[in-house]
């Protein structure tokens, strides 16, 4: 049996979710799903709707927020209790934040950020990203079961998800509220977000390659000419050389436009997960086997403070 | 306040990486190696610490010998000692193992706070910082952005996903994973330079064994590509007039 763990935020079940649940639905063993927090019961009917053996649902004041320590101290019981052969869950933010300690409190391994799971009659094979996405590395868990995974988001489509009627049941754990050692305070937004690259037609984005703020006067001129908002990858926002609501990835806004052009980023895939949905990518990059031109519809390999003010000139004649 | 901070070194980001005739590991042979970026921001923030609250700042490394390198620049940039876990295998090994190894040399040490980078540059793992908080018995918290010591304990600043953070509080002794970005990073000085080499690197073995390990690499590959990438060759004019011509003409995605 699978073990989903499901997440959830402000009432809806994230949508990495959906795409572990399909994940581990392609496996060809019966998908359980579990879920843990305080007043969940409208989740627990939201994930039932997917074609699973039944859903866990987790119930205790202690998870009413998410905290590493309850969230561990919880799933450790349903994962002792339920003896799965798999624990998935997708690689989200809280994932990274419990999955490991979740792992080694089994005494077993995590592997984290895979973008595909295969199994066969022995076990589980992973495949990851590594070196920056320049690499990918096929893992196999070893040892006994339960093993454990994290799902990078985009790897399965959500949409894969085989819909059906599962049973909810609730599961109870003896969780000691002591022992949870996080104290979070509400989540919060800083100042509203100036920039809303989402609704972009045509975005032109920087990376490394760029090399110093003083060459982004260059890439202002190419997207004023294009027609396109100016954005980066997180090192540029990093450095303080754009604002940070310029950042496109992971850790920044996730966009979808027409044109995507890539200027100087070599494609590691915390950036690629945020503009892969583009319908046409182009990368400009010195290092021709750059990541980034895995997934570029248009491609050149050069030096980016030659070609960029040939691009200006030749939109402007 | 005692601060341990653990540094990866990972090859550099212009490294080629291919990999070896096995296919489980990428020819380093000749490879320059750098401090991963991501430790580097934590290296930064337990120097403003101690700059704030006193104390000392232990870097901690597991590697082949060649990881001393990365140790004495983190000393040249202000760390006060540095710990380094031998083992030559320990710069392929798997995120328990290297907790596990990191761990026989921090335990001792007791520390107040354990910082890490987020995740590393060349395996990507994210989780040794956390597995390593577990075996140590530590409270952790991931991602942080900001680090206020309160009392006996800290307040952090978590980044959540989408744009949204979080403070939390938690008591000491902690581990926390530090976010690329929280801070401006310090290079080394000339006097730094000179004064880390008076500095100790002390060097523990590493107890833990392959047996530790729960996963195995068995194929390292260059991916294949997702899209038909039409690469466009010529001098940058050359170039520069076929793209904006496809992008007009074939994709339509600019205006003529």
């Amino acid at each position: 049996m699978i073990l989903v763990i499901a997440e959830h935020n402000a009432g809806q079940v994230h949508r990495s979710t959906w795409e572990a649940i399909a994940a581990a639905q392609a496996l060809g063993q019966p998908v359980s799903v579990v879920v843990a927090g305080h007043d969940i019961a409208a989740i627990g009917a939201a994930l039932a709707e997917a074609q699973v053996t039944q859903v866990l649902v987790v119930e205790h004041a202690a998870l009413a927020d998410y905290t590493a320590d309850a969230y561990v101290a919880a799933l450790a019981e349903v994962v002792g209790a339920t003896a799965p052969s798999l624990v998935l869950a997708a690689h989200t933010y809280q994932a990274r934040d419990f999955m490991p300690t979740l792992a080694t409190r089994c005494g077993r391994g995590l592997v984290s950020d895979c973008v595909a799971v295969g199994a066969d009659a022995e076990s589980f094979r992973f495949t990851r990203p590594v070196f920056q996405a320049r690499l990918l590395a096929d893992v196999l868990a070893v040892g006994a079961a339960p093993h454990f995974a994290t799902l990078q988001a985009g790897a399965v489509r959500a949409d894969a998800v085989q819909k059906g009627s599962a049973p909810v049941s609730a599961q109870a754990v003896s969780l000691d509220t002591a022992a949870v050692r996080q104290r979070p305070e509400p989540p919060f937004k800083e100042s509203k977000q100036a920039v809303d690259l989402t609704a972009a037609e045509r975005i032109v984005s920087v990376g490394r390659g760029i090399k110093g703020p003083e060459h982004l006067d260059m890439v202002r001129q190419l997207a004023e000419a294009l027609g396109a908002e100016l954005a980066a990858s997180r090192p540029i926002c990093d450095n303080g050389w754009l604002p940070m609501d310029r950042q496109i990835g992971s850790s920044g806004q996730t966009v979808a436009p027409r044109l995507y052009l890539a200027l100087g980023i070599s494609g590691a895939i915390q950036h690629v997960v945020g503009m892969k949905g583009a319908r046409t990518i182009v990368a400009i990059n010195k290092d021709p086997e750059a990541p980034i031109f895995e997934i570029a519809d248009y491609g050149i390999a050069g030096d980016l403070f030659e070609i960029v003010p040939a691009l200006i000139a030749e939109l402007k004649r | 306040m005692k601060i341990v901070v653990c540094i990866k070194q990972v090859v550099t980001r212009d490294w080629q990486v291919r990999p070896d005739e096995a296919r489980t590991w990428i020819r380093d042979g000749d490879a320059e190696f750098e401090m991963n970026e991501p430790d580097a921001y934590a290296l930064e923030a337990a120097l403003r610490l101690r700059e704030a609250h006193g104390g000392e700042v232990i870097v901690v490394s597991a590697g082949p010998s060649r990881v001393t390198q990365v140790l004495r620049e983190a000393l040249a940039r202000g760390a006060d000692r540095a710990l380094h876990v031998e083992g030559e295998a320990l710069a392929r090994a798997g995120a328990l193992v290297v907790a596990a190894a990191l761990g026989t040399a921090i335990g001792p040490e007791s520390p107040d706070l354990v910082l890490t980078g987020l995740q590393s540059d060349d395996m990507g793992f994210g989780q040794t910082g956390v597995i390593l908080a577990e075996r140590l018995g530590l409270a952790h918290a991931t991602i942080i952005m900001d680090v206020q010591v309160q009392g006996s304990g800290v307040r952090v600043k978590r980044e959540l996903e989408g744009g949204w953070f979080q403070w939390l509080e938690m008591p000491l002794p902690a581990l926390l994973t530090i976010q690329s970005g929280i801070n401006q990073l310090r290079y080394a000085t000339l006097k730094g330079i000179m004064a880390a080499k008076k500095k100790e690197i002390r060097a523990v073995a590493a107890t833990a064994t392959a047996a530790d390990a729960a996963q195995q690499l068995v194929d390292l590959r260059a991916p294949e590509k997702q899209k038909q990438t039409r690469m466009i060759a010529g001098t940058p004019a050359e170039a520069a007039r076929e793209l904006v011509r496809a992008l007009r003409e074939d994709a339509r995605v600019v205006a003529s």
